[in-house]
């Protein structure tokens, strides 16, 4: 043990120094384009670890954390000073798409780069106390109906983000006219927005399957809508859809890469394989149960051509509703 | 008795050789890391998260040792705060205040002793606390809704007056430009970017650090290159050090601060949203309103020394509270300790106690060792630290300035921030020579958005009605504390004043 923790000591001084040296060795790195513990750091940490453990990779895969912007700065940098870098991912989510489809990064679009694949999908959820007198959607779109001044909403992301897209969404397939009358809460991620639904501050909450859980497990929460096309499997399978409510109302975070736009072809087809054969195994099943995150097995074109489809769906409702113009 | 016996297993998990050389280990490079500027506990854990992945530890492990980071970094923000007077990280900021005087008065070793066995004594209250209170203590964060955060800040603001400087007005400009500046950004309540300028840099707000390093480390730099001809080679090595132990009576003074402190940093720590800095920040300020009746705070007074550090160690472990009880991180460090929980597949939130009692417990354990090891490892290497004061200015300025340019870039790989930086840093070479104090521009920075943005949410959610803001006896609370903290230094003022204006000719320059 003494020798490992020398070797650990050694390893530690190389990699608080590879951090200042702006890495010049060649392992794999991931870019996450926000600071350490948000959904995109989890996903570059996650799968750097899963595809290490599953032998895929050799080396560690190095986490850089490059945030700004809502990830436009990671974009910006990627696009303009690391487009032919073949052993560069970067973790993006439906957020990246809600933002390029919105024009928050000035100047870039999607086709700038090279879409991976997907390593599963966070179903958005509305939820209420567990006191509360509602206990289903159409109750509390009723009540936002009759009085919208009567219910806030809190969610993690800021207003016109993708946890208040998934709100207006649901109001606007129940048929409330203007869904900008809706009262959103912007808070500092899902876990804050959580609080102060259990403080009692806010009546509702929109976020993910994975910020809700502990809260649902406990009982201090009870989900009253999954944006899912059907029910989920296993623990969640108790919460109704939308759908089945009579709200035709699908959101789905979904988690992936995307990779310089210069990437050669034979790097952009190992990295996808690779994700690929992660996703297939046994290993990442588990860490999609524990996570709460639900199928979504999506690969090089057909990844593609599913993040052009949500900008342009996500681009669509947002002028819509009065985001952009 | 059932806790004592929780308590009793998680030793049994924690003490092994190899947990106890991964918390010496952490201790160690926290501490290094806490004391260069620009590297914070949040970036020093990130740093090592592959560290623990490589290894292939487990959970207990791995969590020993970035929690003996984040409490080693918490301690080490305390040593350039005192022999430099620039600050390591964000929660040593007030350190500076009196740390950094007292260090010029001669008596560095004792600052960085006190420093250091008052870090431990907030740090060991907290993790008690964790223990006993940590199931109860999540009712008193639920009580905090927007207005209440808002009236939290409110009163750590109201409470500034003359914090760092004889002249009010200038610390309320200060402040003021710190509230400016936070403004920068994407609003979140409308999603609207205000003074971006279309740069997306700008697109998140500004970093802290950034202007930490900016305005402390680059302007004292500056000032340097300015004053270089008269001679202050020498400079360095006529500092005293002073004794490498506190005196008794130094200890027995500064006990009751100590305990004060703690209890309000822990506090402060157990609420998302206000963290270490406000922890530290608000320890200071209430503790130079309770016990400053001779206005030496400010002028290297060891109780001003002892607050900051004792409450924002309590923060630290008091931040710990939310994470594992709720799965909110109450600060960055435990956003970055909070990923590697879910990385292990291990779910913090109302049910990690009952679930995963081996973790909670071990950990738990696990601080009280490292606590131990870090007052330990501490107070011996004080003589190493205060070697730093015998460095010649005309080396350690270069020194200074390289590692926060490459402290700075390493962590966001970004030349825009450099610019920010040096922005900053002319910033505070104009600010000091107005003997504008540097301390609310941070403060004001630092909390300013979440202020806002609560007093935002407060007056969305009851539709545009600003009485929300007094509608809850917790609220009504804290500001009759804030008002009374803000008027009554003005009725006792002309006294104190009398005395500061005796003290001024003697200790002018104080303020930077």
């Amino acid at each position: 043990m003494t020798i490992s923790a020398t070797r650990g000591a050694l390893a530690a001084v190389a990699l608080s120094l590879s951090a200042f040296a702006a890495s010049a060795q060649e392992n794999p790195e991931c870019i996450a384009p926000a600071n350490p513990g948000g959904g995109w750091d989890f996903t570059c940490r996650q799968v750097g670890k899963s595809l290490q453990d599953l032998g895929l990779i050799d080396q560690t895969m190095q986490v850089v954390n490059l945030a700004g912007g809502g990830g436009g700065v990671a974009f910006a940098e990627v696009v303009n000073k690391r487009n032919d870098a073949d052993n560069l991912i970067v973790a993006a989510s439906s957020a990246t798409a809600t933002r390029l489809a919105q024009g928050a990064y000035p100047g870039n679009t999607m086709d700038q780069v090279r879409w991976l694949a997907s390593v599963g999908a966070d179903y958005g959820v509305i939820a209420v106390a567990a006191d509360s007198e509602i206990e289903t959607l159409p109750q509390l779109l009723d009540q936002i109906k009759a009085d919208p001044t009567s219910v806030s909403i809190a969610g993690g992301s800021a207003v016109g983000g993708w946890d208040h897209l998934k709100v207006l969404i649901a109001a606007d397939a129940y048929g409330i006219e203007d869904v900008r009358s809706v009262k959103y809460i912007a808070f500092d991620g899902g876990g804050e927005a959580v609080t102060q639904l259990l403080a009692g501050s806010v009546q509702g909450f929109t976020g993910d399957i994975s910020e809700a859980k502990g809260f649902v497990d406990s009982g201090d929460i009870k989900v009253i809508a999954v944006l899912a096309p059907e029910r989920l499997e296993g623990e969640f399978s108790s919460f109704p859809t939308a759908t089945e409510q009579g709200v035709e109302a699908i959101g789905a975070n979904w988690r992936g890469f995307y990779a310089p736009g210069g990437m050669s072809d034979e790097a952009y087809d190992a990295w996808v394989s690779k994700i690929g054969e992660l996703y297939a195994s046994d290993a990442w099943k588990e860490v999609m149960a524990a996570n709460g995150l639900a199928p979504l097995d999506l690969q090089g074109e057909e990844f593609q051509s599913f993040v052009s489809d949500s900008v342009a769906r996500i681009q669509s409702i947002s002028k819509e509703i009065g985001i952009i113009k | 008795m059932e806790t004592l016996a929780n308590l009793g297993d998680g030793f049994a998990i924690a003490i092994t050789w190899q947990n106890l050389l991964l918390a010496l280990l952490g201790c160690f490079l926290g501490t290094i890391m806490g004391a260069l500027p620009g590297l914070g506990p949040s970036n020093g854990v990130a740093i090592l998260i592959p560290l623990a992945f490589t290894l292939g530890l487990g959970a207990t492990p791995s969590l020993i040792l970035l929690t003996s980071v984040y409490y080693g970094a918490m301690y080490g923000g305390r040593i350039s705060s005192i022999l430099l007077g620039i600050p390591g990280d964000e929660p040593a900021m007030m350190t500076v205040l009196d740390g950094h005087p007292m260090a010029r008065k001669g008596l560095a070793g004792e600052a960085l002793s006190l420093s250091g066995v008052a870090s431990f004594v907030g740090a060991f209250f907290a993790t008690c606390g964790l223990i006993f209170l940590a199931p109860q203590l999540v009712k008193v964060a639920l009580l905090f809704g927007p207005a209440e955060y808002f009236a939290l800040f409110a009163l750590a603001f109201m409470t500034l007056g003359g914090v760092s400087s004889t002249n009010q007005a200038k610390s309320a400009f200060a402040a003021a430009l710190g509230l400016g500046l936070a403004t920068i950004g994407v609003d979140t309540q409308t999603g609207v970017p205000r003074f971006t300028f279309g740069e997306v840099h700008l697109y998140d707000g500004l970093d802290f650090l950034v202007a930490i390093v900016g305005l402390f480390a680059l302007s004292e730099v500056f000032i340097f290159l300015e004053t270089r001809h008269g001679g202050s080679d020498a400079e360095g090595s006529k500092m005293k050090i002073g004794r490498l132990y506190p005196p008794l009576s130094m200890l027995k003074q500064c006990t009751p601060t100590m305990l004060r402190t703690s209890f309000l940093g822990f506090l402060a720590g157990v609420l998302p949203g206000a963290g270490a800095s406000l922890g530290s920040f608000i320890s200071y300020s209430m503790e130079k309103r309770l016990v400053d009746k001779e206005g030496t705070f400010g002028t290297g007074d060891p109780r001003g020394v002892a607050a900051p550090e004792a409450g924002n160690n309590a923060a630290a472990g008091g931040a710990l509270v939310p994470m594992l009880a709720l799965g909110v991180p109450g600060s960055g460090t435990t956003a970055v300790l909070l990923a590697v929980l879910l990385a292990l597949n291990i779910t913090p939130g109302p049910l990690l106690f009952t679930q995963n009692p081996d973790v909670v417990w071990g950990l738990i354990a696990a601080l009280f060792i490292a606590n131990f090891m870090l007052l330990a490892m501490n107070i011996p290497m004080v003589g190493l630290f205060t070697r730093v004061l015998m460095i010649p200015s005309r080396i350690l300025m270069p020194i200074v300035a390289m590692v926060s340019f490459v402290g700075i870039y390493g962590i966001s790989g970004s030349t825009f921030d450099l610019l920010v930086m040096i922005g900053f840093g002319v910033m505070g070479w104009g600010l000091r020579k107005l003997d504008v104090p540097l301390v609310p521009i941070i403060l004001g920075t630092l909390l300013g958005n979440a202020m806002e943005n609560n007093l935002r949410r407060a007056v969305t959610i009851d539709n545009g009605n600003w009485l929300t803001l007094i509608d809850s006896p917790l609220a009504i609370t804290l500001w009759v504390i804030a008002i009374i903290g803000f008027i009554l230094p003005l009725i006792v003022g002309a006294r104190v004043k009398a005395r500061m204006h005796a003290r001024r000719d003697e200790e002018g320059s104080i303020s930077d």
